[in-house]
C-alpha cells in the first residue's frame, strides 16, 4: 500500500511539472466538440440531438490520446524495470499509475465537459447524470487505453494501433453513456445504464490492471 | 509416463507436421464431398421458403461462416492462452494461423448478411441488430490481432502480447453483444424478421447441419495446411526441416 501511495504522488507530481502533457487531450477535446457544428449545422434543434454523442466521442478519443504515454517514459528511462523487479504486485503499481494519470487527465475533462454540453443546448437538469456518468465511464475506458499502451509500448509507433485494438472494445461504454444522458435529457430515470456503467468500471477495474500488467511484463523482458 | 506420450508428441513440430501431412488429404477430401452434398441438398432439394422465396438459400453460405468465424475465435484465443501460459511455441502457431482464417470467415458471413439482408429487411445493414455489430467488432480484433502480432520484430514478443489481446478480446465479445442487444431493444422493437421465427423445417435444416459440418471440415483442412507453412517457417534453421526440403540429400 506504500508503494502505492508513493507511486500515486511520484506520477501526480511528475504530470503536474509537465503540464503540457495532460493539457493536451483536454484541448484536443474542446476542439473536436466545437468542430461538430461545423461539420452538423448551428441550428439547436440538430445540436441538441447530437449533442450527447459528439461529447461521448470526444470524451472518448481524448482519454484515448492521453493514455498513449502512461507507460513510455517508464519503460525509455527504465524505472518500469525496477516496477517490475519491485516486490510489490505490479498489478497494484498499474493502478497507481492509472489513478493518478486519471485523476489529471479525467476529472478536468469532467470539469469541462458540462460547458460543452451547455453549448449544445444540452439542458441544466441533465447536467448532473452526465457527470455522473462520466465518473464511471472515464476509469473504465483509462483501463482500456492503459492496456492498450501496454501491449504496445515496446513498438516504435504505438499510437494508430492501440486506436485499432481499443476503439471496438469501447462501445458498451459508449452505449451505456449516451443511453444515460440521453435518458436524463428525456427527465427520465437514468439509474439503469448508470448501474451498468458502474459495474463495467468494477470490472475493468479488477481484471484490468492485471491484464496490463502482465502486458507490461512481456513487453519489457 | 508413456500414456501422457500422445499428448507430449502434440507440442513436437516435425510430429505435428507429418500428422497434418497424414491428415490434411483426408480432410480435405471429406469437406470437399460434404461440400458438394450440402450445396446439392441446399440448392436443389431443399424446397423454397414461403417467405423469402428462393433467397433464404444463403443461409446455407452465411450461418455455416458466422459459426466458423466466433468457432475460430475461440480456438485462436485457447491455442495462444496455451502458448502464453505454458510457453508452447506450436500453440502460438496454431493461433497465428487461426487468425486470417477466421478473419475471412467472420468477413464472409458479414457480407452474404449483408447480400441477404437486402432482400428480407430491405437494407444492407442494421446497426440495432446484436449479431451483426459484434461479428463486426469480432472483425475488428481479428484484425486487432494479425496487426499487432506483426507489428514486433520478435516473433516470440509478438505471439505473447497478441495472446494478451486475445484474451481480452474473449471477455469483451459477450459483453459488446449483450450491451448492443440491450440497447437496440431500447432503440427499436423487434421489426425485423427473425430466424427462429418461423421454425425450419427438417428438409431445410439437413443441408444447413451438412454445411456446417463441410464448414468445419474445411477449416480444419485450412488450419492444418497453414500450420505446416508456418511450422516451416519458424523451423526453417533446423536440421530436420533443412532435411525435408533438400530430401535428405544434404
Amino acid at each position: 500500500m506504500n508503494a502505492y501511495v508513493t507511486l500515486f504522488a511520484r506520477d501526480l507530481k511528475l504530470a503536474l511539472r509537465r503540464w503540457s502533457e495532460f493539457a493536451t487531450p483536454l484541448i484536443f477535446f474542446v476542439i473536436i466538440a466545437s468542430l461538430f457544428p461545423f461539420a452538423l449545422s448551428p441550428e439547436a434543434a440538430v445540436l441538441n440531438q447530437a449533442g450527447t454523442g459528439v461529447l461521448w466521442i470526444s470524451a472518448l478519443l481524448s482519454s484515448l490520446l492521453a493514455l498513449d504515454g502512461l507507460f513510455r517514459t517508464d519503460v525509455d528511462d527504465g524505472s518500469m524495470e525496477q516496477l517490475i523487479l519491485s516486490p510489490t504486485s505490479l498489478s497494484l503499481l498499474v493502478l497507481a499509475k492509472l489513478c493518478a494519470h486519471w485523476v489529471v487527465s479525467s476529472l478536468p475533462l469532467i470539469a469541462i465537459a458540462p460547458f460543452i454540453a451547455l453549448s449544445f443546448y444540452m439542458p441544466v437538469d441533465a447536467l448532473a447524470t452526465l457527470i455522473v456518468a462520466l465518473l464511471l465511464a472515464t476509469p473504465t475506458l483509462s483501463v482500456l487505453a492503459a492496456i492498450g499502451a501496454a501491449l504496445t509500448v515496446s513498438l516504435k509507433t504505438g499510437g494508430a494501433l492501440v486506436g485499432l485494438l481499443v476503439l471496438p472494445l469501447t462501445s458498451p461504454i459508449l452505449i451505456f453513456g449516451t443511453r444515460a444522458t440521453d435518458m436524463a435529457m428525456n427527465g427520465e430515470s437514468a439509474a439503469g445504464p448508470l448501474y451498468l456503467l458502474a459495474a463495467l468500471a468494477a470490472f475493468s477495474l479488477s481484471l484490468g490492471p492485471m491484464t496490463a500488467a502482465a502486458a507490461l511484463r512481456v513487453s519489457v523482458e | 509416463m508413456s500414456r501422457w506420450r500422445w499428448f507430449h508428441l502434440l507440442a513436437s513440430p516435425p510430429y505435428v507436421y507429418r500428422l497434418a501431412e497424414r491428415l490434411a488429404p483426408w480432410i480435405g477430401a471429406a469437406s470437399v464431398l460434404a461440400l458438394a452434398a450440402g450445396t446439392y441438398g441446399g440448392l436443389v432439394l431443399a424446397p423454397p421458403d414461403y417467405l423469402q422465396g428462393e433467397g433464404f438459400r444463403i443461409i446455407y453460405v452465411h450461418v455455416p461462416s458466422a459459426y466458423i468465424g466466433l468457432m475460430a475465435y475461440v480456438v485462436m484465443a485457447s491455442a495462444a492462452a496455451c502458448g502464453f501460459i505454458w510457453r508452447i511455441k506450436l500453440a502460438h502457431a496454431v493461433a497465428a494461423c487461426t487468425a486470417p482464417v477466421g478473419a475471412s470467415f467472420t468477413f464472409l458471413a458479414l457480407f452474404t448478411g449483408a447480400v441477404w439482408g437486402k432482400p428480407m429487411w430491405g437494407t444492407y445493414w442494421q446497426w440495432g441488430d446484436a449479431r451483426l455489430v459484434s461479428e463486426l467488432v469480432l472483425l475488428f480484433l481479428y484484425l486487432g490481432f494479425m496487426l499487432l502480432r506483426s507489428s514486433f520484430d520478435e516473433r516470440d514478443k509478438g505471439d505473447r502480447v497478441a495472446a494478451i489481446l486475445a484474451a481480452v478480446g474473449v471477455v469483451n465479445v459477450p459483453i459488446i453483444h449483450y450491451s448492443v442487444e440491450w440497447w437496440s431493444t431500447l432503440h427499436q422493437g423487434a421489426t425485423m424478421m427473425r430466424l427462429d421465427g418461423p421454425s425450419i423445417t427438417l428438409e431445410m435444416l439437413i443441408p444447413l447441419l451438412i454445411m456446417i459440418g463441410a464448414f468445419t471440415l474445411c477449416f480444419a483442412w485450412l488450419i492444418l495446411r497453414r500450420l505446416q507453412a508456418e511450422i516451416l517457417d519458424r523451423e526453417r534453421r533446423t536440421r530436420w526441416v533443412e532435411q525435408l526440403v533438400t530430401g535428405g540429400a544434404s
